[in-house]
């Protein structure tokens, strides 16, 4: 093209909108597309992210129906206000909490829920929500072997982890070759139940007058 | 119809074999090699992108007569943009595990080349029909291409395909083969082994005894 050097700024024929129209025009179009798309997927999307937990529910807490269960605001001992869901059986009774927590991992943050019993004594299940360790190795703190090792464990004293058969009941087993996303994983747990055991045993307790019920 | 270039029939069997994205042109290769650990993810990452491709392909051909040459590229963008977004979002919306498992996957379609370089190479020259085929013959290569690469990665790093076993669980999984260096080196030796056998083939033995069954009706006749 013979371009003109004495006026390199010169004016597009048919204008700057004459050029661009058929962008403004698609931009007007693909945004209200994705508009509509967004308005009528985004219910079921976030549906999807609450389901995932309320999914796991009764496999946490043993008895706990996940349409009776009901999410609790309490403050924890580090003074933020955190979410806890208090799992009810089909009877009405308390059957126990679900924590969600997380935490760094090996290579990314983890996201757990925490199933624990009724006293806040005991843990009764673990399910990984989200995480991005290893495949093959760390990836392995969302099978059920692992996460099996949680269970029945108090909640007394912070966990430890352990290369060999526990010995003790605070000890759980490491993943072997992923020492540090087993610890990630025992950390995450002993951070969360150190900060709301007592504030939810309180609300047990007191029968809930504390918190704000949604 | 559309006087020059490559007729619909063309351009659709171009993209299977001949023009393979993953072997030939070597283009896409971040979701070949990140999402290629297991079946299921690499096929609805295909899936995801064979409904990109398309439908950027059906935008930019209608569109062709009013682009300008210096803004095509934005255009291009814009449209592939626009339908990502939308296939991420139904991902999220009714596959849900799968669209987690693919992370950042799905939104990095929109700078897969195979998008861009077929509305630059096909859909903004031709009709939309030839657009379309263009398409699908391109997303049906790209499907083999990480198919190939899926099959062999998970069956050597977890023994299952598609999530079955398949082979006796004393297999140990290669746990390399499911991480990023599995991915390299499997790439690498099938596009070593699609190139050997493209060379070799009018030589070998095995090829000719091939090509000889495809047209033994004329060798029959002939001798």
């Amino acid at each position: 093209m013979a371009e003109t050097p004495k006026s390199p700024r010169r004016r597009p024929r048919g204008g700057y909108i004459g050029e661009a129209w058929l962008v403004i025009l698609l931009a007007i179009l693909y945004g209200g597309a994705l508009a509509a798309v967004q308005t009528s997927l985004s219910g079921r999307i976030e549906q999807n992210k609450r389901d995932q937990t309320y999914d796991a529910i009764p496999q946490l807490v043993p008895g706990a129906d996940k349409a009776k269960t009901q999410q609790r605001l309490v403050t924890g001992e580090d003074g933020k206000e955190s979410l806890v869901y208090e799992a009810i059986g089909a009877d009405g009774a308390l059957k126990g909490w679900v924590i969600p927590a997380s935490g760094q991992g090996f290579s990314d943050r983890i996201d757990l829920v925490i199933g624990v019993n009724a006293s806040v004594s005991q843990i009764t299940g673990l399910y990984v929500l989200e995480q991005k360790e290893t495949p093959g190795l760390g990836d392995y703190i969302r099978s059920e072997s692992f996460r099996d090792r949680f269970r029945g464990k108090p909640t007394d004293r912070p966990l430890v982890v352990v290369k060999s058969e526990p010995a003790d009941p605070h000890e759980v087993r490491a993943i072997s070759g992923a020492t540090i996303s087993s610890e990630s994983v025992a950390a995450i747990v002993n951070q969360a139940i150190g900060n709301l055991k007592g504030p939810i045993g309180r609300l047990a307790a007191g029968g809930g007058a504390a918190a704000a019920t949604r | 119809m559309e006087r020059d270039g490559p007729t619909a029939l063309e351009r659709f069997l171009n993209g299977i074999l001949p023009e393979n994205p993953t072997y030939r042109q070597l283009l896409g290769m971040c979701p070949t090699l990140a999402v290629t650990g297991a079946m299921q993810p690499a096929l609805t990452m295909v899936g995801a992108t064979a409904f990109v491709l398309i439908a950027s392909n059906v935008m930019t051909s209608l569109l062709r007569g009013l682009l300008k040459p210096h803004l095509r590229i934005l255009v291009f963008t814009l449209t592939i943009a626009t339908f990502v977004t939308i296939a991420d979002r139904f991902l999220a919306a009714y596959m849900y595990s799968m669209s987690k498992q693919l992370g950042p996957y799905v939104p990095l379609i929109i700078v897969n080349c195979i998008i861009i370089s077929r509305a630059e190479i096909c859909a903004s020259k031709q009709g939309v029909g030839v657009a379309v085929a263009d398409g699908v013959g391109m997303s049906l290569g790209f499907g083999l291409g990480l198919a190939s690469i899926a099959t062999v990665r998970e069956i050597l790093g977890s023994g299952t395909w598609f999530g079955l076993r398949v082979l006796p669980t004393s297999w140990v999984g290669w746990g390399i083969m499911v991480l990023p260096p599995g991915a390299f080196v499997t790439l690498g030796m099938l596009i070593g082994a699609v190139e050997w056998a493209s060379r070799v083939q009018p030589h070998t033995g095995i090829w000719r005894t091939a090509r000889s069954l495809w047209s033994w009706r004329r060798l029959a006749s002939s001798s």
